[in-house]
């Protein structure tokens, strides 16, 4: 057996937040000392993923090092793997956390031992999440994501963060009941909850729909679908910047993996019939929660209301089923990742300095922040999904699988893309631009050196994957066509079968 | 070449841009300036290239976007079509760098503002220079990025904030029709790229796609239609935003907000014309599609008619410019949509050059009267400021049509040419027109005697202090007036020129049916030079000889004049049925449906539930035995009751 290097992605933050669970910290210099351990692991742990992407063979759709472990009696096994799809929200995952510990700085003030220990077992689920190939362990990371986001909110957060806090557990604990019971259903029936195994045996279809129905119900919460979205701003708005950060940029992006591996995969017939639900969702968020985010007027609220938005993009681009709609699913969870993380960075900087959410607060910030204002102006363009930035591949790839299924639901998404620039622009016009009125604002420091690195490494990958996406096409492109194959294998023989 | 020709503007917008404050402002104009310029010399010698020796070219640079059958790749192609952008483009891109040197002076931001103008004319090189729909979309959507950047550059006022965002927003409606067509193309042709497309497009010219139905869950209206119709329309919605046709025209007045400069580049040679552009490259297409034509023939010359009544009674000197610009587009359109699409380039190349000259010189008197922009507080400063009385008098004698100036060969070419298309629409386009040319005709020369005749109207300068441009303004304008006069002339054989042995255009221009090449009857040819020179005298008599007629015949058609000063209430009806009811139907779905019903029977609901159920359920755990066994005795009577029923 080679090295388990998945396990090793897994662990290492859970053994560095047990390193900080036994250390003493008394003085400041002690404070640095572990987030400067927190640090040091989290690094570790993206490189160790970059590497990972280096010995990844891109060319063939199994899962690749895969590691096995017999547990609970062999009646449910450790079982990890990758694919194309997981690679790269395994390494978004891994990017993303050093930059939040870089941000507690200047953002949290008590506990830091704490914060640092929840953020480091959060990241240890989430690559979970991605790398799980068995329905229970897929199920523990999934849930056991919940805690530590919880605690994040509920301790560090604002002022209502008790409300939001349990709004937030409470949504997605309930949708997730369903996916358990579905789960023991799985292997009730197929005697085997092995992602792997399942997808040869395939899922009776008699059962599908129900299924998919719960499974759905788990991850509609969490992408968030409309109806069951509102518990998302009001848990990014007490949430502290790192754990907005984590939200948006990879919790709810446990939702469309879930569609891609688990609906997709296991049920495709199921998801061939929900289609239009899928449909009718997705185009009431785009349209829906872009026009209610023209008109919030606290910008955590404004932006989250836009992850929604460009949530309803991803859910459009995985139920159109071709090439173009799925990869474009992929990218725009990456893109989004990347961005509305820049983005909830960028809110937390005017917010350490001010302490005001409120748009009608600032105005007229550019002469005195401009280094601030441009990068916050990449990040608003990439949001408005303009060409030569991430969130244009995805949102174009997705649009144009979507026209090839069907012209309507295509045109009415593509109108998102007004909106998104019209709320978009307007924020930044509000906050950046204009004639500077509050005399408090005069003295607001331009970024420091860890805000301004946070800040410059997502602008980067922003850019070049809007340029040149190629590696992250690449990468997923055999999954994804694998994925498609199956589906469309399984609707001929079901077709044969009923026909 | 080409790739220098393209990259060097970007260079020199990241150079000034991020190193402008380091390397100083005067380096930052040079730079920028100094680059575009060999951009310009690169882009003259391909064109020259390109007509001696039918040079074409077509360079992959690098892969974009590859997703299953979907194959972009970033690339410049050179045609004759895409040599002839790359000279106005570049050219008036070099002159405007020049002259901002000048009209900047005393703007603190020189680098940003000359790092935008670069970064515009790259945008717009790589929009010119595509190979594929995609490419040209990023483009597309580039230089509306850098007009939105420029129109808000002054960012301290709100309502250059708002024209920005107007621009960008109004540009977006554009583009969502520009992305449907792209959508439908790779649809229908598994391809983006221009000549694949145009290789397949006459295998599909009766196929009728039953838009709306290509999937069941949504089938409705099973309207069958021509999808070559289709694709065309919405290419055109595009070409509408970008050139500010009727309809999306709204942001075109309101970017005049931004520094002068930028409405010559921007607003009036390049990126408007990108519409244009757009239809005379996808030539191939619409030509199939008769009905696209003539949708493009009714919109170009509305949009003639309607812009030209708008400027006529306008006070803002460049707001009328800017009308004027959004009349001439319209002629453009028209020319394209009776199938001149040579035409069309034609006038697109010597309006680049007149209304460039315009905009500058309307940037030169700004400049003298200290930032006033109203024509009724200039007048009677020609003697103060001549070089740039002399180059508006060009610029307006090219733009008018005067004869043997420049306009006169481009607009009289569309005139005379749909006339000769011989169906309704191109005799009714010919004859707006002639019509609209005496429209413009008036209210250039309005605009003429107003800003530097009659008497000097102005309270708050002294008529002493006004002085001419410095040299770098006043150079530039001299080389526009100079294509401005000569332009027509020189390239009339090349462009528009009908003999049989040479084709400069090659296949980059599509013509199904071969232009006609009759003559019109000498009265359709005639009239139009003697409107324009007949509109001088009167213009003079109505705006400065006898103002009490002018002023009677507004008091006549109160109504009239109050449809035109507000631009035909477009942008009151578009506030009304469009900006207002997204803002309240936000605050509906985010108050009412969020809070109100999601949240309160949602969440809240579900927890006030429980807790109304474990607060009657707590009743229960009282602590007194009694009631406990009471209970159980309960209980117990209902376990045996229904023991003993069964």
């Amino acid at each position: 057996m080679d090295f388990p290097i998945l396990s090793s992605l897994i662990l290492l933050p859970t053994v560095g937040a047990l390193f900080l669970l036994f250390t003493k910290v008394s003085t400041i210099k002690s404070q640095q000392t572990i987030k400067y351990v927190a640090l040091f692991v989290t690094f570790v742990n993206f490189f160790i993923s970059i590497y990972l992407w280096y010995l990844f063979d891109k060319s063939i759709y199994q899962f690749q090092f895969v590691e096995e472990k017999i547990w609970l009696d062999g009646f449910v096994n450790y079982k990890v793997g990758v694919d194309g799809i997981s690679i790269l929200f395994i390494i978004l995952t891994t990017f993303i956390t050093p930059l939040c510990i870089i941000s507690v700085n200047n953002s949290i003030k008590s506990r830091l031992k704490d914060f640092l220990i929840a953020i480091l077992i959060l990241e240890s689920l989430m690559i979970g999440v991605f790398c799980s190939l068995d329905l229970v362990v897929f199920y523990l990371f999934f849930e056991g994501g919940l805690i530590p986001m919880f605690l994040i909110i509920g301790i560090w957060g604002g002022e209502r963060r008790v409300y939001s806090a349990f709004k937030f557990f409470l949504y997605t604990l309930l949708g997730s009941v369903l996916m358990l019971i579905a789960i023991i259903v799985i292997y009730l029936t197929s005697g085997t909850t092995d992602v792997v195994k399942l997808y040869d045996l395939g899922i009776n279809t008699d059962y599908q729909n129900l299924l998919w129905l719960a499974f759905f119900s788990s991850f509609a919460v969490k992408t968030p679908m409309w109806p069951v979205h509102t518990w998302l701003p009001d848990a990014h708005v007490e949430a502290p910047t790192a754990g907005s950060v984590l939200l948006a940029a990879i919790l709810l992006k446990m939702a469309g993996y879930g569609f891609l591996r688990f609906s997709v995969g296991l049920f495709p017939i199921a998801s061939e019939f929900f289609v239009p639900l899928i449909y009718g969702l997705s185009l009431i968020a785009i349209i829906y929660t872009s026009l209610v985010a023209l008109m919030q007027e606290d910008m955590k609220k404004l932006i989250a209301y836009s992850s929604v938005a460009h949530m309803g993009f991803v859910t459009l681009g995985i139920f159109t089923f071709t090439q173009q709609g799925l990869e474009g699913s992929i990218i725009q969870m990456i893109s989004h990742g990347l961005v509305a993380a820049a983005l909830f960075f960028s809110v937390g900087v005017l917010y350490d300095r001010t302490h005001s959410r409120l748009i009608e607060t600032y105005g007229g910030l550019v002469s005195l922040i401009p280094k601030y204002s441009i990068l916050l102006m990449i990040f608003t363009l990439a949001a408005v999904g303009l060409p030569g930035t991430s969130g244009f591949v995805g949102e174009f790839l997705i649009l144009i699988g979507a026209f090839q299924d069907n012209f309507i639901v295509a045109a009415v998404a593509s109108l998102g893309v007004i909106l998104g620039a019209a709320y978009m622009l307007w924020l930044y016009k509000r906050v950046i631009f204009g004639e500077l009125k509050n005399k408090q604002l005069l003295t607001i420091d331009e970024l420091n050196k860890s805000e301004l690195f946070i800040l410059i490494c997502l602008t980067l990958p922003v850019l070049f994957f809007g340029f040149y996406p190629e590696p992250l096409l690449n990468t997923v492109e055999v999954s994804v066509s694998n994925l498609i194959q199956m589906y469309n294998n399984n609707l001929i023989i079901s077709g044969n079968s009923n026909g | 070449m080409e790739i220098s020709l393209l990259f060097l503007p970007l260079i020199a917008s990241i150079i000034s841009g991020f190193f402008g404050k380091y390397i100083g402002d005067r380096n930052s104009e040079i730079i920028t300036s100094l680059f575009v310029i060999v951009s310009a010399l690169l882009s003259i010698s391909i064109f020259y290239n390109v007509i001696t020796n039918g040079y074409e070219n077509n360079i992959v640079i690098a892969s974009w976007i590859s997703s299953g059958t979907l194959n972009v790749n970033w690339s410049i192609k050179i045609d004759p079509l895409s040599s002839v952008m790359l000279v106005v483009v570049t050219v008036i891109s070099a002159l405007v760098h020049i002259y901002s040197i000048g009209y900047m002076t005393h703007d603190p931001h020189k680098p940003r503002f000359m790092a935008y103008l670069s970064l515009f004319t790259f945008a717009m090189l790589t929009l010119v220079t595509a190979d594929n729909f995609l490419q040209l979309f990023f483009g597309w959507e580039g230089v509306g990025l850098c007009s939105y950047f420029l129109i808000g550059f002054w960012f301290k006022k709100d309502t250059a904030n708002a024209a920005a965002i107007k621009a960008f927003l109004v540009n977006r409606v554009g583009d969502f029709g520009l992305a449907l067509g792209i959508f439908l193309i790779f649809y229908l042709f598994g391809t983006v790229n221009y000549d694949e497309v145009f290789l397949k497009i006459p295998e599909l010219v009766n196929k009728e796609i039953s838009l709306l139905n290509n999937s069941s869950p949504f089938a409705f209206l099973g309207t069958e239609v021509r999808s070559i119709d289709i694709i065309c329309l919405f290419l055109f919605v595009g070409a509408m935003g970008k050139s500010a046709q009727l309809f999306l025209h709204t942001w075109l007045p309101d970017a005049m907000e931004g520094p002068t400069p930028v409405s010559a580049l921007i607003h009036a040679a390049t990126m408007v014309t990108a519409g244009v552009f757009l239809v005379v490259r996808c030539s191939p297409i619409f030509e199939y599609s008769i009905l696209a034509l003539n949708v493009v023939t009714i919109i170009g010359m509305s949009t003639a008619l309607f812009a030209a009544t708008v400027a006529l009674v306008q006070t803002d000197i460049k707001k009328i410019i800017a009308y004027s610009t959004c009349s001439q587009l319209g002629y453009m359109f028209f020319a394209a949509g009776v199938g001149a699409y040579n035409v069309a380039m034609f006038h697109l190349f010597t309006h680049a050059f007149f209304k460039a000259l315009l905009f500058l010189g309307s940037g030169s008197v700004i400049h003298a009267f200290n930032n006033e922009q109203n024509i009724n507080k200039m007048g009677n400063v020609w003697k103060k400021i001549p070089y740039t009385w002399i180059m508006m008098i060009i610029g307006t004698l090219a733009l008018t049509g005067f004869p043997f100036l420049s306009g006169f060969y481009s607009k009289d070419a569309i005139i005379e040419f749909a006339y000769l298309k011989g169906n309704t629409t191109g005799i009714i386009a010919s004859y707006i027109g002639i019509f609209t040319a005496f429209l413009t005709s008036l209210y250039s020369w309005r605009l003429i005697f107003k800003t530097f005749h009659g008497k000097f109207n102005n309270e708050e300068i002294k008529k002493e202090k006004i002085h001419e441009s410095p040299i770098v303004m006043i150079l530039p304008l001299i080389i526009l007036s100079v294509g401005s006069i000569f332009a027509g002339f020189l390239f009339k054989d090349l462009f528009i020129g009908l003999s049989d042995n040479f084709n400069f255009w090659n296949d980059s221009i599509k013509f199904l049916n071969p232009l006609s090449n009759e003559h019109p009857p000498l009265s359709i040819i005639i009239i139009t030079p003697i409107l324009v020179i007949l509109s001088i005298p009167i213009s003079y008599y109505l705006f400065i000889k006898n103002k009490k007629i002018t002023n009677s015949i507004v008091e006549a058609n109160k109504f009239l004049y109050n449809f035109f000063l507000n631009k035909w209430y477009f942008d009151e009806l578009y506030k009304f049925i469009l900006v207002e009811p997204a803002k309240k139907i936000g605050l509906f779905f985010w108050q009412s449906i969020d809070v109100k019903i999601i949240d309160k029977f949602g969440p809240d609901g579900i927890s006030k539930l429980v807790k109304f159920f474990s607060l009657k359920a707590k009743t229960f755990q009282s602590g007194y035995i009694y009631q406990y066994a009471f209970i159980m005795l309960l209980g117990f009577s209902a376990i045996l009751t229904f023991l003993i029923l069964n």
